[in-house]
């Protein structure tokens, strides 16, 4: 017995040990033997600031920089946590997803104001909402500095839309559906036609797209009570998910499963809502074969937007200043049109995305798509939404009630109220 | 000293955590036991103790009773007996991930193998992760194939070290190989099967890997957290949700309900000693 006892002590502590092992992981930010500062930026995903860095390297030849990435936001956000708990780790620039960014609002003094770092006279370069979206109610104190946006369009399979009889050209496709009503019409001719593919991979997504077009707030209002059940938004978009999902039209797909994965290839769905981001993960899992098949159109309803992030400063860098302009040289409007020239990600710069290398953009893999003018237009509509601290934990219990109902496991209404009553749990803690 | 390093501070630690409101912004302040009583009135944390406790069950029970015939399969002199020995380890020294994500494919809904099979059969296609049972049984079968076999060969040690005369003895009293195995063999491995059955009651407390993979990653393990064990509700509630206090109270409660089952089998095994002797 002796043996389980120790066996489980220390397994059931996983958690107090991850906070404990981040304190051991310092040494960040030492300035090198030549003199040389070196800073740390830890990005997750796909930034796309490799060349950028080199560049600024050899325009300031005191500074190297050195990125860390982790692939999977879920795996980079409790190790930032673990970081910024022990005080080290975290280096000298983190970027920071839009959902984090608005936890960690809450508390402003684990990263550098940026606003005494200079970078009050930036307030142009961004969209307005995004400035905002990083700035204490006071107006007091800026954490980040705006990277990408996630400016939404609607990629299709043009060799299923030709096999179902529906038009593959954009514009033609696009004019299908102006709304999501519409998308729905569409989407019933296409089962119809009997193509064996589903109209799309999963309710998740294409709820969530609408749910961003209903007005400026979701499950939370400015005063963060939750509303999500007395907003009519919240219901309307599902119950719009709620009837694609009753006509047939979901692929009750998992996101990010290898069967997910695998239909980009397959074709085993028609359509994807796909915010500027996914560009890059459908090329990858399409593989270079499949070019031309996949094409951007329009996004139903009034533009949207999904996810996006910042960069900022955490407070234990200990260079604070080399570090913020770091920051505010991948923000700035030529380090957006890098980014987006690298990954796609959509900059959050207007004058970024009127620079022809954004507006002007076509991508080969889709056709010769102008994704540029797409998404500009796309983020041009976009009207900034506020989520609110605990928007995560809210929207997956509704993603996950969603799933329920694709699987056939409850009535649109029982999941509706049991999604309702999680949620309530989840915020009275 | 190493103990107190590296297993006492953890846990006290841990309890110290659990009693405080900790989230992604920082620690705030000492909450008493609130924690614990949200806790108790969970009622994901008790769907989430269900289905640990009955995939316990599910994937232990076959899994040792397969271990004692293959043991005893593998004491008889066959040909090939030290490439049957080292096969049944295989599973143990394949990573867990790679078997979960080979589990994962095999259970596919669309073009899993399993529901290939089960369709000659005329079974329509199952949605493996959409109900209890049958993620259950999924699950469980990935525990069963990967600890069937290092089982069998703590039971094939015990076994050759029973003295050859006892069978002798039996066979002359014209025992069979049934009841041979029956007589001598399992009441004389009693020890190694505690062993196990403890082993296997400390793990199943603590599965973890293999439900999350079968539900590609997601820590609430099925829509309706299905397949959601006691260890992934602690990670959901720590690393998804940032409850860091409240992870730590149900870090506790899975030490807890492992130090009472742990009990529980000694308690049973000793009474099972003191009933044959």
């Amino acid at each position: 017995m002796r043996i389980g006892k120790a066996f489980t002590a220390t397994i059931a502590t996983v958690v107090g040990v991850a906070l404990l092992a981040a304190g051991c992981g310092g040494g960040d930010g030492e300035e090198a033997a030549d003199g040389k500062v070196t800073l740390t930026i830890k990005t997750f995903g796909q930034f796309g600031y490799e060349d950028l860095i080199k560049t600024y390297e050899s325009s300031h030849p005191g500074i190297q920089v050195k990125q860390e990435n982790i692939a999977k936001l879920a795996d980079y956000t409790p190790k930032l946590q673990q970081w910024l708990t022990a005080g080290s780790g975290a280096g000298d620039v983190v970027a920071l997803e839009e959902g984090i960014l608005i936890k960690l609002m809450g508390k402003p003094d684990q990263f550098v104001n940026l606003l005494d770092q200079g970078a009050g006279e930036l307030k142009g370069n961004f969209l307005d909402w995004k400035w905002q979206q990083a700035l204490t109610p006071d107006g007091k104190k800026l954490v980040g500095l705006g990277t990408d946006i996630g400016a939404q369009g609607m990629c299709y399979r043009t060799d299923l839309f030709a096999k179902a009889g529906l038009p593959t050209d954009r514009a033609k496709v696009g004019a299908l559906w102006p709304t999501w009503d519409g998308y729905l019409a569409t989407g019933k001719k296409f089962v119809a036609a009997g193509t064996d593919a589903s109209f799309f991979d999963t309710a998740g997504g294409v709820y969530q797209n609408i749910l961003m077009q209903q007005g400026d707030q979701t499950y939370f209002d400015r005063s963060n009570k939750l509303i999500a059940d007395s907003n009519p938004g919240v219901r309307a978009a599902w119950d719009q998910s709620v009837a694609m999902i009753g006509a047939g039209l979901s692929g009750k797909l998992q996101m990010w499963s290898p069967a997910w994965n695998a239909g980009f290839k397959k074709g085993t769905f028609a359509t994807i809502p796909c915010p500027a981001w996914m560009l890059g993960i459908i090329k990858d899992q399409a593989g270079p074969e499949n070019a031309g098949k996949w094409d951007v159109a329009r996004v139903p309803g009034e533009g949207a937007v999904r996810g996006g992030s910042f960069l900022a400063v955490p407070a234990q860098s200990k260079h604070p200043k080399e570090a913020a302009e770091l920051a505010k040289f991948l923000t700035s409007p030529a380090g957006q049109i890098g980014a987006f020239k690298a990954k796609n990600n959509f900059p959050s710069a207007p004058k970024a995305i009127d620079d022809p290398a954004v507006s002007g953009a076509v991508d080969t893999y889709f056709n010769n798509a102008p994704v540029g003018k797409i998404f500009g237009q796309s983020a041009k509509t976009l009207k900034p939404v506020y989520l609110g601290p605990d928007n995560q934990v809210v929207g997956d219990g509704i993603g996950d009630a969603l799933t329920a109902v694709e699987q056939g496991k409850l009535q649109p209404d029982q999941a509706w109220t049991k999604a309702m009553n999680d949620a309530k749990r989840a915020v009275d803690k | 000293m190493l103990f107190a390093l590296f297993g006492l501070f953890p846990l006290i630690y841990t309890a110290w955590v659990s009693l405080r409101a900790w989230d992604l912004t920082g620690d705030a302040g000492f909450v008493g036991l609130r924690n614990y009583s949200r806790l108790a009135g969970d009622p994901d944390f008790w769907n989430a103790m269900v289905n640990t406790l009955g995939l316990f069950v599910l994937s232990t029970v076959p899994q040792l009773c397969f271990a004692l015939v293959i043991a005893g399969l593998l004491n008889r002199p066959i040909r090939a007996l030290m490439m049957f020995r080292l096969g049944v380890l295989a599973p143990i020294v394949t990573s867990v991930a790679a078997v979960a994500i080979v589990f994962g494919q095999l259970y596919g809904r669309d073009t899993g193998l399993v529901n290939g099979a089960i369709g000659l059969a005329g079974i329509g296609p199952i949605d493996w992760q959409a109900s209890k049972t049958s993620s259950w049984i999924a699950v469980a079968s990935m525990v069963n194939w990967r600890w069937t076999g290092y089982n069998a060969l703590i039971y094939l040690a015990a076994i050759q070290a029973i003295p050859r005369d006892l069978y002798e003895a039996a066979q002359i009293d014209g025992a069979g190989a049934i009841r041979q195995f029956r007589s001598i063999t399992v009441p004389l491995i009693r020890p190694a099967l505690i062993f196990t059955v403890v082993m296997s009651a400390i793990g199943g407390m603590q599965l973890f890997t293999e439900p999350l993979l079968f539900g590609q990653g997601d820590v609430s393990g099925g829509s309706l957290r299905q397949f959601q064990t006691i260890a992934m509700y602690m990670f959901e509630q720590s690393f998804q949700n940032f409850d860091y206090g409240y992870g730590s109270a149900i870090a506790w409660a899975i030490f807890l309900l492992t130090v009472v089952v742990g009990v529980a089998n000694a308690l049973i095994a000793r009474r099972w000693k003191g009933g044959t002797q």
